[in-house]
Order: structure tokens, then sequence, then C-alpha cells
């Protein structure tokens, strides 16, 4: 059971839209017909300090909290957030880090949350699918989000 | 009705609408204040109370009306509403009257993390608890059911990741419940000892009879599994521990108090090790064994701090080896732009001894002010600084100030204000208030000194500082700390040479409610054609 649901956990500091991110995650494994469950601590959020927020999806998800060393993803808004995050992660994991994405390049510097989701979508479909099927997958995957952009 | 995926506290929200609720009210409080929110979105009536203790009677005297009731707080807002929540189990109600306590375990926002399932046992009320979104709706509206039929506030316990926690949730087709009214019975709500002694009678039985509905109630849930290992569970603990142990059986508590002993009983007896695996206090395990019932209970280790799965795993395997832990991360700290720290600074530069509160300025404890000395309760502040005035060499007296948020000091600042002037030091005393116009921590909610509702529309206004000059302190005086830090630090400086009451209103919005404040009071204003602000009721 637990083994189908993928586990991935966002981190960033207060203010940096971790919270966001993982909603839209959550959202998108929602409308894909998938159980889903999602556990943060608000609060202090907006103070700063370190944010964590767990998404889990799959066929059916129990426990609304990722396990220290299961996470499949984790998504890191903040270069000081990386190493204190890191044990979240499961052997083999994938980590999505605040660098990989030019801040420069960005429209604007608070969207880097929406930008490393676009990674993540990105490795999720790598991770999903055998690597001959990468290239097709993600001309697909291309193709499905201009389609609803030119909605 | 569509599935959504929505918090726990959004779940609720949408079961008091559904539910027939006529009146929501609480004080806010994390992990519970989006509850009244979402209820006032969807169209409910929503409104926040000064404190818990306050909501509690509105909500109280509704459902005497015979109205549906709804009161939100966090578990510490049930010790500060606990007074009316006692007797209310003896007077009972006409309409229904839902309490949510939502309890904070390992204090992700709190300044403790007390177990409130003790309540419904010392208080002699009906608790339901959730484990998700989907359990929160059903089991608040099963809250209101229940209340309604036997005629008897509920208290729906939920925990910080069932309140904030997202799952799927889907809705039912709304009740039709009776329009409040009136009925006269003077034996049953007012509790003299003539009366209340029958009243107390009176709520045993009732209570053995809802024990006898619990036992048959299949909220709880039973899974036949492993005979092997049999694990009595209840709130958001039930989601981990089938996670952890898929393949043992199962019995998921919903009804809290009064507890299907029998129900457990047979569960226990049908295993070969019957284990509870609970978060918290071993409130379950306790009661468990005061009836008989055979039970092993997790390790001490475990009542402190959340549970999850790994911890499960832990409490099923016995094992005592140390707990993996992240690296620290960074703590929360007040906002760069924060009018608080001139505050701290001149606090800090004066030597002062301070007690403080709960709010965002209890943050001015972490470096480079370390500016609170005392943090304890709400309005805590006051008494604690009285305290130390009363008693510390004259030398030391002098340095004592008390600081208080502006929700704060609504909430319960005002009693120490009474207190201040009752029972003033040699030395005098010196209050400041830090209004920064909204309850700032808990996410920016409206309270009475604000003139504006729980929706942000027009209301009645409650000055602080007119508050002050009422009760008699003899200095009041109101600073923008922003504005002129050197003024407050020279005003402070004077006001503690002096033996008299002094009351500091620092007043200055918070920077993270500045502009909704502006778009809201400007929504009033052109509403009303230019009256700014809140009314003079």
């Amino acid at each position: 059971m637990s083994s189908q649901v993928v586990n991935v956990v966002v981190a960033g500091l207060g203010g940096q839209g971790a919270i966001k991110a993982s909603d839209i995650l959550a959202d998108v494994a929602f409308r894909a017909g998938l159980d889903v469950k999602k556990a943060e601590v608000h609060g202090m959020s907006q103070r700063g300090g370190s944010v964590t927020s767990d998404v889990r999806f799959g066929p059916h998800v129990e426990s609304p909290m990722v396990t220290i060393g299961e996470a499949d993803f984790l998504v890191v808004l903040a270069p000081s957030e990386v190493e204190v995050t890191r044990p979240l992660l499961k052997a083999g994991g994938t980590l999505i880090p605040p660098d990989l994405v030019d801040e420069k390049a960005l429209p604007n510097r608070k969207s880097l949350n929406v930008a490393l989701l676009g990674a993540l979508w990105y490795e999720a479909v790598k991770a999903a699918l055998p690597p001959h099927l990468h290239a097709v997958n993600e001309k697909a995957f291309q193709l499905g989000r201009a389609a609803a952009g030119a909605k | 009705m569509e599935r959504r995926l929505v918090s726990g506290d959004e779940a609720v929200a949408a079961a008091a609408f559904d539910g027939g609720v006529h009146l929501g009210t609480g004080y806010p409080g994390t992990p519970s204040t989006e509850i009244l929110e979402n209820f006032s979105r969807l169209g409910g009536r929503a409104q926040w109370a000064p404190n818990e203790k306050v909501a509690l009677e509105v909500g109280l005297g509704a459902a005497y009306g015979g109205a549906r009731a709804l009161v939100t707080m966090k578990h510490v807002g049930v010790n500060v509403a606990a007074d009316p929540l006692f007797t209310a189990a003896y007077t009972g109600v006409s309409g229904a009257l839902v309490v949510i306590s939502a309890d904070d375990p390992g204090m992700a926002s709190s300044q403790n993390e007390q177990d409130n399932r003790h309540y419904a046992l010392a208080a002699g009320l009906p608790m339901l608890e959730p484990s998700d979104s989907q359990e929160a709706y059903d089991l608040a509206l099963a809250a209101f059911e229940l209340s309604a039929q036997f005629r008897i506030p509920v208290i729906l316990r939920m925990t910080t990741r069932v309140c904030h926690g997202k799952s799927i949730v889907q809705r039912r087709a709304p009740v039709t419940v009776k329009a409040p009214a009136f009925e006269r019975d003077i034996a049953g709500r007012v509790m003299i000892p003539a009366f209340a002694r029958p009243a107390h009678r009176k709520l045993r039985a009732k209570l053995a009879e809802i024990q006898a509905w619990a036992e048959a109630s299949p909220l709880n849930v039973q899974v036949k599994g492993d005979r092997k290992l049999g694990i009595v569970t209840a709130g958001v603990t039930a989601r981990h521990a089938r996670e952890a142990v898929p393949g043992a059986s199962f019995l998921e508590l919903k009804t809290i108090y009064p507890l299907p002993l029998e129900k457990i009983r047979a569960f226990a007896a049908s295993v070969e090790r019957c284990l509870v695996v609970e978060e918290g206090d071993p409130f379950l395990a306790d009661r468990f064994r005061a009836a008989g019932i055979a039970v092993e209970a997790k390790a001490e280790a475990f009542r402190f701090g959340e549970l999850n799965v790994d911890r499960v795993r832990r409490i099923v395997a016995r094992d005592s080896s140390p707990e993996p832990v992240l690296p620290k991360g960074k703590p929360p700290a007040l906002c760069e732009a924060c009018p608080y720290h001139p505050v701290f600074a001149s606090l800090r530069k004066l030597d002062c001894i301070v007690a403080g509160d709960i709010g965002c300025y209890t943050l001015g404890v972490a470096p480079p002010y370390q500016g609170l000395d005392t943090c304890v309760a709400m309005g805590a502040s006051l008494g604690v600084g009285l305290g130390l005035r009363h008693v510390l060499p004259e030398k030391d007296a002098r340095r004592v100030v008390s600081i208080i948020g502006d929700s704060t000091f609504i909430h319960t600042g005002v009693n120490g204000l009474i207190e201040m002037v009752y029972n003033p030091p040699a030395t005098g005393h010196v209050l400041i208030v830090l209004d920064n116009g909204t309850t700032a921590m808990t996410g920016q909610q409206e309270h009475a000194g604000t003139g504006r509702s729980l929706d942000h529309d027009q209301a009645g206004k409650v000055s602080i500082e007119g508050l002050g000059r009422a009760v008699g302190v003899k200095n009041v005086d109101v600073v923008d700390p922003i504005e002129d830090p050197a003024g407050f630090e020279k005003l402070l400086v004077d006001r503690l040479g002096r033996s008299e009451l002094s009351m500091i209103v620092s007043r200055r919005a918070c920077i993270l409610a500045a502009a909704d404040i502006r778009k809201w009071d400007k929504a009033i204003a052109d509403k009303c054609g230019g009256c700014a602000g809140g009314a003079d009721v």
C-alpha cells in the first residue's frame, strides 16, 4: 500500500510560498483522481522561520505526514534549508534545490516556488517512466501545458 | 455535493454550515482560527469574542435560546472558558452547542501541550475526535446531533494535524433545524445549590445513556486483522497506526468520552496483545485500566511531542533507541519591519525586567533582544509584572515593565489592568500595550479594539487608552515607536522614574496587516460616506 504512495516535502522559509506550492501540488494530485493528504504547521509561517509542508498521494493515503527518510521528492526554496531537510529524503530520492532555477531569469523573485514545481513535474515524469519514454512524454507534457494555457 | 480537498478546520466550518448552525463564536488561536473564518466565508454568522470564556457564554446563551451554536478555541483557550463549561454540563442546552478544542501536541504554536481529553472526563461532557478532514466533517455533524438529542454541550477535540492537514471531503445535504425560541426552565438553568444538586445527578444519568449510545455507535471503527496484535487508537494517531502496522487488528475510537468500555473490553479479549497507541497523555490506557481492561500502554517517552508513523512503529516494537531528529531549522523571528523593534531596543538598553505575554512580541525573546523575562498565559503580563513589583527590592522593582499586545489586552489584560489600579505597587508600574491593530500572530484577525467585525466590516470599537483612563491609570500616553523612537524611550525613562501607574500605548499597524487594514477601513468609509474606522457605539 505505502509503496504506491508518493511522498513530497516542500521546504522553505516563511513568506516564500512553500505552503502555496504544496497546495498547488496537492490539488493537481486530487484532480488526477488520487487520494491526497497534506500536513504542515501554520501559525509561525509568516515570521521567516523554517517551513515544511508534506504532500502524499496515491490510491489510498493514511498518515498525512512524511516520515524522515521516506520522501521521494524534496523541493527546497531556500539555500539554508537544504541541509536541514535533506534527512527527510529516502535513499535514491530526488532533491529539487533552489539553485536549480536561475533567480535572475524569474519574472518575479517570488515565483521560485512555482518554478521549482515545474522542475518537480519534470523529475516526477522521469521517475515514473523508463528512460526510452522520457523524450516523448516530455513533449506530451509540454503539449498538455500549452493546451491548457491556450484555453 | 462535489468532493473537495480541504483542511480539518474548513471541514468543521462546512459541517457547521450544513448542520444549520445559527451562530459561531470564539477567540483566534492556532490551530483553530480558520474554522470561524471559513464558516463566515460560507455565509454563516460568525464573530470573534474578546476571549474564550465570553465566547462560550455567548454560545451557551444562543443554545439556551434553542439555537445551534459553535464555539471555537485552541486548547489553552478551554482553560479560560472552563468556568462556564463545567456548569454548562449541568444546565445542558435547548438547541445544540459544540465546543471545538484544538489541541497542539508538540507545541507548534503554543505555550504548553496539555491534553484536553481530560476536560471531557473532568466536566462530564461528551467528546468526539476525528482523524482527518472527512471525519472532522462527519463528527462535527454528529456532535450537533448528539448535543441536540441529549441536550448537552459536546466537545469536538481536534489536533494540529487534523486542523491544518488537508484531505478529501464529501459534504452532505444541509439539514433543516428548528428556529430559536425561548423555553423557560428555571430549575434547569439557574444553578443555585438547590437546583445544581439534582442537575449533577441528571448529568450523570445522561452520561450513562450516552455511554450506551457510544457502545453501539457506528462512528467507532473496528478492523479485523491479525489476532496477535490489537491496537486501540484515536485521532490522527489512528492514521499513523493503520499505516505503520497495516496487518494488525484495530479499534479506532471516535467517541472519546464516554468511552464504549464494553466494546473495548471485548476487543482486548479478542487479541493476544492489546496495545493502546495515543498521542499525549495515556488518557485512554488509564481509563481502560481503571475499568479493569488489561492493555499495554506506550512508553513514557512517547507522552512528549507529536506521534508519526515512525514513532508508532517504535511503540509497537517497544523500541527505545534514540529517535532520528532533523537538524534545527531557522526559528521564527520578528519581521524586519516590525514596529516592535524600537520598543525591544529601549527595554534592552534600559535593562528592564519584562513580564511578557502571548503574541508576536513573544518573539522578542530571541536574540538580539532576549527581551522577555516571563511568558505564561494570555493576559498574565499584568499580574506577573505587579507581583514582581510587590516583592522585589525597590531598585529592581523600578525596572519591571509589563508588555502586552492589543488583542491580548482585550482578551484578559483588562482584568490585570483593574488589579493594577486596585493594588498598585509602592513603586507604581509601567504597562506597555503593543498595539499593532490586529491579532497578528494567529494570522491578522480582528478584535474589539480594531472597530471591525470578523469579516472586516464596521463594528463597535473599544478604546484601549480609554479603558486605561476609565479605570484610573494616572499617566496614559499613545505613541508611535517607529515615527519617534527617541521620544518613546524618553517617555519610558520618565515613567519608570515615577512611583505612579503608567500606560504607554505603542501604536503602529502590523507590517503584514497594514495594507489590508487600509483597504478594510476604506471599504467601510466608502460604504458609510466618510466615517473612517470603527464607530463609537
